[in-house]
């Protein structure tokens, strides 16, 4: 993966840059020794490396403001990171960037339940977003797989999303209202506790702009009232077709469950092997779960379960209990594991439209042949967001690129057939280069004017987002 | 100006000399000063499938056609769009891509969320005439950043849409709504919070200080399968029964016209006065109604939307000040609009972002100049 060469101007720079970091943030809030700034050389896609000028953890959106000031008077990049569990390399340094990690400011502003809002630092995780309005039996409802790691401030700079944003919505559509600061150290504060915005909305850009317009220190989130209850459906299908016909039935019959998981069969016997939840040997396994009260999961499981019987399913296994439940998800939620047991893997997240799940998972069976490297698929198949999982082995020369070719061809095909690149993990390096796939240069010309008005000079997280090459100028002349 | 296409579209921007007034079917009370440019040429369904809750139209397509589109497949648009026209006393077509411009959502949106969370794409001509695309027709897409979310709402300024892509809905089997008569406008929100913090999936929270019938009404709208929304409707009466004499209402047509009655803000429609539309923190709706003298109030949104029917030629926004939120004047005199902002100017450094992004668009300043600031 290319990166940017670091300027030496601001590499020389070290010292008077960490003596006035110093001066505005307690001692061992900036990290500067070269053991110590290796703790953040990488997020969650451990193949790419590189150690930051240094690393600063602020408390508050006060001492965030400072250091963006210093930097930004300095020319110095700046790379925000949450909990560093980004799969896209979205908070992967350069050798020139100080690292801005929120990691402690995990605190709770407002709780207010009468006006379904709570407001948090952003470096807060996002469980514990959940478990801080658990005990009203209230919830915050996008749910990464990460959740337990992951920071708010992460999933805005996302857009994240999880299993159950068939029925909630992603990052977005529960994100109320965010403080932030530029890179010059102005703090803006966007939306708030009330709905939508009065003018443009910015709030909507800001999700999902990978950290690069500015750092979201405090966001204001909706919280929602916990369902009474929920129970998974488990079905198994004698081909990928048949599943997808299912899926697309459900939807259409006016059933709109929380979550609709996929399985094909190699992801099947590999988290069989692993966690022997008793899943069925099968083309194609799918997992449905709806929610509310006895009474109304029964009304809709059984509107699922006539769906489900009339397209022959090999198997469909129904819950009495919360064990049963639980075993139901197990092989689901172990999936990744299972698969990294094999061997390494690299998990892709290209969006597909529904219709188009048989056709996209056979030309990927047949890739996986050409490339001959095994490939697992487990997603969230009510919104077509796609998670296949490449085998490789990382100790091997040679497989890493070949990984990547077979990633980025199956993105391709993904944008292709209508989708996207990326559906919930964003693009970050991961998928920098790809996006001169999906978009014409001028769609990306819009979206870097954005950047240009928030970050005019171009520092905050360089070279996300946008191919090294599409960004030359604009990075050239802000130095 | 009438474009057939998006290439012809872009040509008269590119060619304009003078500044251009975007016009969907004109019934949403914005005519800034211009050439008038129409998007009415620019109608059709691209795609619709159903299976995918996916649907695909020309941004001068009428809501209408779309409605009547979805309606044979059982789908409907989740945000519940409203439709100006009674109120403004207009008379045009209202458009799929003046809903998005002005991101127009309903009573549902408390519950569903927003036009702009039904939004999956764009494509739109900007004020370079260079013809631009964000989004697509999936539902979960972070490629890029969201040019969507900008612009819906951005009320043409940003650029002239031509094709709007959704994620719809199906439309529920059964409908119910709970009734409250008498409550006061404070005891009306607290009931309104109440039910929409229950696990009972509310779709619908309004309260009308004086309904149809004269009388102080709320209403708590349920939706979904038969056997569920009865089941709801029953709990929310047992939840609410401290708060004062319930009713619950099913007969459909009832129903619907109760609640378009509330997102049409029928109350207000052919009454005097000039018309505001406020966003802020439920719990706070009250406290907008006592600081005005209004002539009239309406709160949707469990009270997070607060509709005032105000004297002519006032502006509200100092009164409010200390409050978050917005407030949008809607329908008023020309004189009134030319001396009072339609929309709630923003903190400088807000402001400063929003117009670093219009002059990016469009450098000339010719899309609907001055609507937004």
């Amino acid at each position: 993966m290319e990166m940017p060469k670091p300027d030496p101007d601001v590499l020389a720079l070290k010292p008077v840059l960490v003596k006035k970091l110093q001066e505005v943030l307690p001692q061992d809030a900036v990290i500067h020794e070269e053991a110590e700034t290796r703790a953040y050389e990488c997020d969650a896609l451990t193949a790419y490396r590189c150690p930051p000028l240094a690393a600063v953890l602020p408390r508050n959106t006060e001492e965030v403001a400072a250091v963006l000031k210093i930097c930004h008077d300095m020319n110095v990049p700046v790379v925000p990171r949450g909990a560093g569990t980004s799969l896209a390399g979205g908070s992967l340094p350069t050798a020139d960037s100080v690292i801005l990690g929120v990691a402690r400011m995990n605190d709770v502003l407002e709780t207010d339940y009468d006006n379904r809002f709570i407001r948090v630092q952003t470096g807060r995780t996002n469980l514990s977003v959940s478990g801080a309005v658990e005990e009203e039996d209230f919830f915050y409802a996008p749910d990464p797989s990460s959740q337990l790691a992951c920071a708010i401030s992460g999933n805005i700079a996302m857009n994240s999303g999880g299993a159950h944003c068939l029925k909630y919505g992603v990052t977005t559509n529960n994100l109320l209202g965010v403080t932030m600061v530029l890179m010059d150290g102005t703090v803006v504060e966007i939306g708030g506790a009330h709905l939508d915005s009065g003018g443009l909305d910015l709030l909507g850009v800001i999700c999902g702009s990978e950290g690069q317009l500015g750092v979201v220190t405090e966001a204001t989130l909706r919280i929602l009232r916990k369902p009474e209850g929920a129970r998974p459906v488990l079905m198994g299908f004698d081909s990928n077709e048949v599943a997808g016909q299912c899926v697309s039935d459900i939807i259409k019959a006016g059933v709109l469950p929380v979550a609709i998981e996929f399985m094909d069969r190699p992801c099947i016997r590999a988290t069989e092997a692993f966690a022997g939840a008793g899943y069925p040997d099968c083309e194609a396994l799918l997992i449905v779960e709806v929610e509310g009260s006895d009474g109304e999961i029964t009304e809709q499981l059984d509107k699922i379960l006539a769906i489900a019987r009339s397209h022959n399913p090999v198997e469909l296994r129904e819950s009495t209990s919360a064990d049963e439940s639980a075993r139901i998800w197990l092989g689901r939620k172990s999936a990744f594991g299972a698969m990294g047991q094999i061997n390494d893997y690299m998990c892709l997240d290209g969006t597909i439209p529904v219709n188009q799940l048989p056709y996209v998972l056979r030309r990927i069976g047949e890739m996986s042949q050409e490339y001959g490297l095994g490939v697992g698929n487990v997603f969230h198949a009510g919104d077509g967001n796609m998670h296949p999982l490449i085998l490789f082995n990382a100790n091997k020369p040679g497989d890493l690129e070949k990984c990547e070719a077979f990633g980025a061809d199956i993105l391709k095909l993904c944008v292709e057939v209508g989708g996207c690149l990326t559906g919930e993990h964003g693009v970050g390096i991961e998928k920098r280069d790809l996006m001169v796939d999906q978009f014409e240069p001028q769609d990306m010309e819009a979206q870097m004017a954005v950047k240009d008005v928030f970050d005019p000079k171009w520092l905050l997280n360089p070279a996300k987002v946008f191919p090294l090459a599409t960004s030359e100028t604009r990075r050239i002349a802000a130095e | 100006m009438r474009p057939e296409t998006e290439a012809e579209l872009a040509e008269i921007i590119k060619g304009a000399a003078a500044p251009l007034s975007i016009r969907g079917g004109n019934t949403r009370g914005m005519a800034p000063e211009g050439d008038v440019l129409e998007t009415g040429g620019l109608s059709g369904v691209e795609l619709y499938e159903p299976g995918a809750l996916t649907l695909v139209v020309k941004a001068g397509t009428p809501v209408a056609e779309v409605e009547a589109l979805l309606a044979t497949e059982g789908q409907r648009l989740p945000f519940e769009p409203m439709d100006h026209r009674a109120l403004l006393g207009t008379t045009g077509v209202p458009t799929m891509g003046g809903v998005v411009a002005a991101n127009i959502s309903g009573p549902r949106r408390v519950q569903a969320g927003a036009c702009r969370d039904y939004l999956l794409g764009v494509r739109f001509v900007d004020g370079n005439g260079v013809a631009l695309k964000n989004g697509g027709r999936v539902m979960k897409n972070v490629t890029g950043y969201d040019l969507v979310k900008l612009m819906a709402g951005s009320y043409g300024t940003l650029g002239v849409l031509t094709e709007v892509s959704f994620k719809v809905l199906p439309q529920p089997e059964a409908a119910a709504c709970v009734l409250i008569e008498g409550l006061s406008d404070d005891v009306a929100v607290q009931a309104m919070s109440a039910a929409l913090g229950s696990p009972f999936d509310v779709t619908g929270a309004a309260h009308a200080p004086v309904g149809v019938d004269g009388a102080p009404v709320t209403m708590i709208r349920v939706e979904g399968f038969e056997g569920s929304v009865a089941y709801r409707a029953e709990q929310l009466k047992s939840l609410l029964g401290g708060f004062g004499d319930l009713s619950v209402e099913t007969a459909p047509e009832r129903l619907a016209a109760g609640w378009k009655w509330i997102r049409d803000v029928e109350a207000f429609a052919g009454q005097e006065g000039d018309v505001w539309r406020i966003s802020v923190k439920p719990s706070d709706g009250p406290k907008v109604a006592a600081a005005l003298d209004a002539k009239a109030v309406v709160y949707d949104w469990g009270g997070g939307l607060v509709w005032v029917l105000m004297p002519a030629g006032r502006d509200i926004r100092s009164a409010l000040s200390d409050m978050g939120g917005h407030a949008s004047l809607v329908r008023a005199s020309s004189e009134t609009k030319a001396r009072v902002a339609m929309l709630q100017p923003e903190p400088a450094p807000v402001a400063a972002l929003s117009k670093g992004i219009r002059q990016k668009y469009d450098p000339r300043g010719i899309l609907n100049a001055g609507l937004m600031g």
